[in-house]
């Protein structure tokens, strides 16, 4: 009899916690980089993911998250797993262009939805787009875009421009032409990874340049930096944000003082959601978040906001909930084009002293509205 | 290109030579005494900056830190020795390699688990930063003058202790005949572990001060490592002399290849296409330098005789 019971009530339990996986639950599947020489932008972008996730307080929603160590291989064979057999709702969290080109077209063809919560390849903006793809940050090119158009309105007629040899680094000095009006000094491409600008700093000292424009991410970006100010040439650097994330300069340190850098967000921008984000996360990380962070943040609302209208089962139904972007964005204004790439302003920041640190402050809007120059290419 | 901005440039291809050079040594050293290939030897540059950024960071005082870098790195390169390369040093190169690689996977692994994952602050000392005037005009960096400076003194050091003193003429028996040296009664196993921990240690030097030009993060030293290897190899291996001019060589090629080659090619290419394509090629460059020299030189420019 006991026995009889206890299966009773076993089972009982047993359909009490099934019942709801089979129509309500949401499963998002998180790929991101938490080893390896560009941790700092995944760590970010997941606290920043599982920190709006968790002031939710859903017990729906459950996020998957896995490390892929910045290479394509292990991205997509987690994905692979993810779509398959955890069968996700959403997937999410690539850093990186050419993981994100590994990935992102066969996951959302299989019918996942993907909100990137980073990288914005060209091909995905335009002749690659898709119907369950939505970038959340922005399209590769954008603050580099917004950076040529600043310098130009500054008056800046003769740019010295700097960036890795590699697809994103081509890109970036594409898009700083695209907008940017004067001369180049030079046009210098340097080695992925490469920690000595030694030579590349004797050229900008001789060339003359009236300003030099970098893309350089993560520790590459902090050993030019450094290098620079010691170097004695005192011509004025820009850069994307990329650059001049607060992990960043906060290597760099003193040197880093007085440059300029375009970001479509910016952790003193003057909007409630934004205000409750950065004392939130500082609250429970001890340190100001990023711009990584922003965007984990800025994905994981975006996807609870459309939750509340409807389940990813109904894939109309949520995809257009997703269109609206109906959320409080920490960045203000936000909108997607019909790429489903944001429409946004790129604000500029200037590195100022704080305390016995540095830090990003915001200076102003440098393009109101930007729009990536892919959406043409896109037949949606 | 101006005089002057050749001159600057062989400077700074010199200034990477002796950085090279500091790391090379160890190398060629451990390889031509103890007959081990050691992965592992960007691991003690690593630790060398870690810890001269935490030394620094903690006493506010960087001569205290590198000293620190400097000697931890010797020690756990002695400690390194003792619990794990011993065991090597019969067994084929193989093996050495894949010991030593999984060390490199356990160093950076263990380097996060204890600083975490953001890159480190370490800054050039007050003494040491700005710039100086040198001849044809040309305005240098004043801390890497000084590494320059140190390389040249450590060069000679080195000479001086394998050339002029007891623990030298070990280290040049020990290169010759192995088992003689252990038959004639010197301990060999205490002059494999002084040998190693004076590689380590070299190092962590080199990892301190530039982890002070660049940036103190896990996997610092393996493109560095990737470069010192190209050094030994075009010096001929287990050769110090070979170390040094190699070392030479390669940084004044690589930095030179990157900074004439995309002007040589925009002679004849469309501008933004030949920085590329001229960078790629100056990447290039030194694995190139390599493979010429040891068509010529198989076992490299200073080879030793076994």
């Amino acid at each position: 009899m006991k026995k009889v019971m206890n299966a009773g009530l076993g089972l009982m339990m047993a359909a009490a916690i099934a019942a709801p996986t089979q129509a309500e639950d949401v499963k998002i599947g998180m790929i991101t980089t938490l080893s390896g020489g560009g941790a700092h932008l995944g760590v970010d972008a997941r606290d920043g993911f599982m920190l709006a996730i968790e002031q939710a307080g859903r017990d729906d929603v459950e996020v998957l998250i896995q490390d892929d160590a910045q290479k394509p291989d292990v991205a997509k064979s987690l994905a692979d797993e993810f779509v398959q057999r955890e069968e996700v709702d959403i997937m999410t969290g690539i850093i990186w262009s050419n993981l994100a080109m590994a990935v992102v077209p066969s996951v959302v063809r299989q019918g996942t939805f993907y909100l990137s919560v980073n990288a914005g390849p060209s091909d995905l903006a335009g002749r690659l787009c898709h119907e369950n793809y939505f970038n959340v940050a922005w399209q590769n090119n954008s603050l580099h875009e917004a950076m040529g158009e600043y310098m130009s309105t500054e008056g800046f007629n003769n740019a010295f421009i700097l960036a890795p040899n590699y697809p994103a680094g081509t890109d970036a000095l594409e898009g700083f032409k695209n907008r940017y009006t004067g001369e180049l000094a030079n046009e210098v491409y340097t080695q992925l990874g490469q920690t000595d600008y030694a030579a590349e700093i004797a050229q900008i000292r001789a060339s003359g340049a009236d300003s030099v424009f970098y893309f350089l991410p993560g520790g590459m970006g902090i050993a030019f930096m450094k290098q620079y100010a010691g170097s004695g040439v005192d011509i004025p650097v820009y850069g994307p944000a990329f650059s001049f994330d607060e992990i960043i300069i906060g290597a760099i340190g003193e040197a880093a003082i007085g440059v300029r850098n375009t970001s479509q967000w910016a952790y003193d921008l003057d909007n409630a959601a934004n205000q409750a984000f950065v004392s939130s996360f500082r609250e429970k990380h001890g340190r100001t978040p990023t711009l990584y962070a922003s965007q984990g943040y800025d994905t994981a609302r975006l996807i609870l906001d459309a939750l509340e209208v409807a389940h990813p089962d109904d894939k109309d139904a949520f995809r257009e909930a997703l269109r609206a972007a109906d959320f409080d964005s920490v960045r203000g204004d936000f909108r997607f084009g019909t790429n489903h790439h944001p429409i946004q302003d790129i604000y500029v920041r200037e590195v100022v002293a704080n305390g016995d640190g540095v830090t990003n402050q915001l200076v102003g809007v440098a393009v109101e509205d930007m729009q990536d120059v892919y959406v043409d290419q896109c037949s949606m | 290109m101006t005089l002057s901005l050749l001159f600057e440039q062989l400077l700074n291809g010199l200034q990477l030579g002796t950085m090279l050079f500091l790391m090379a040594s160890g190398l060629t050293l451990v390889f031509g005494v103890m007959g081990l290939i050691n992965l592992a030897h960007g691991s003690f540059y690593m630790t060398g900056a870690f810890v001269t950024a935490w030394v620094t960071g903690t006493t506010g005082n960087f001569w205290v830190g590198l000293l620190a870098g400097m000697l931890a790195a010797a020690a756990v390169g002695a400690v390194v020795e003792f619990a794990v390369i011993r065991r090597l040093y019969h067994r084929d190169h193989l093996d050495q390699v894949l010991a030593t690689f999984a060390l490199i996977l356990i160093f950076s692994e263990g380097t996060r688990w204890l600083y975490g994952s953001s890159p480190l602050w370490l800054n050039v000392p007050d003494s040491l930063a700005g710039s100086v005037m040198l001849p044809f005009g040309v305005e240098y960096p004043l801390y890497r003058l000084a590494i320059i400076g140190m390389g040249v003194l450590i060069a000679m050091g080195l000479y001086l202790l394998i050339s002029r003193t007891r623990l030298g003429m070990r280290i040049r028996a020990g290169e010759n005949d192995r088992e003689m040296i252990g038959a004639l009664g010197v301990d060999i196993s205490t002059l494999y572990t002084l040998v190693f921990a004076l590689g380590a240690g070299l190092a962590g030097l080199a990892g301190a001060t530039i982890g002070a030009l660049q940036s103190v993060q896990v996997g610092m030293g393996e493109p560095v490592l990737i470069l010192a290897f190209v050094v030994i190899v075009i010096g001929g291996i287990g050769s110090i002399k070979g170390a040094l001019v190699g070392a030479l060589l390669v940084g004044v090629v690589d930095t030179l290849g990157r900074v004439l080659l995309p002007d040589l090619f925009k002679l004849f290419m469309e501008a933004s296409a030949a920085s590329g394509v001229g960078a790629a090629i100056a990447s290039m460059l030194i694995y190139i330098l390599m493979a010429i020299i040891l068509i010529f030189k198989p076992n490299g420019l200073f080879a030793v005789k076994h």
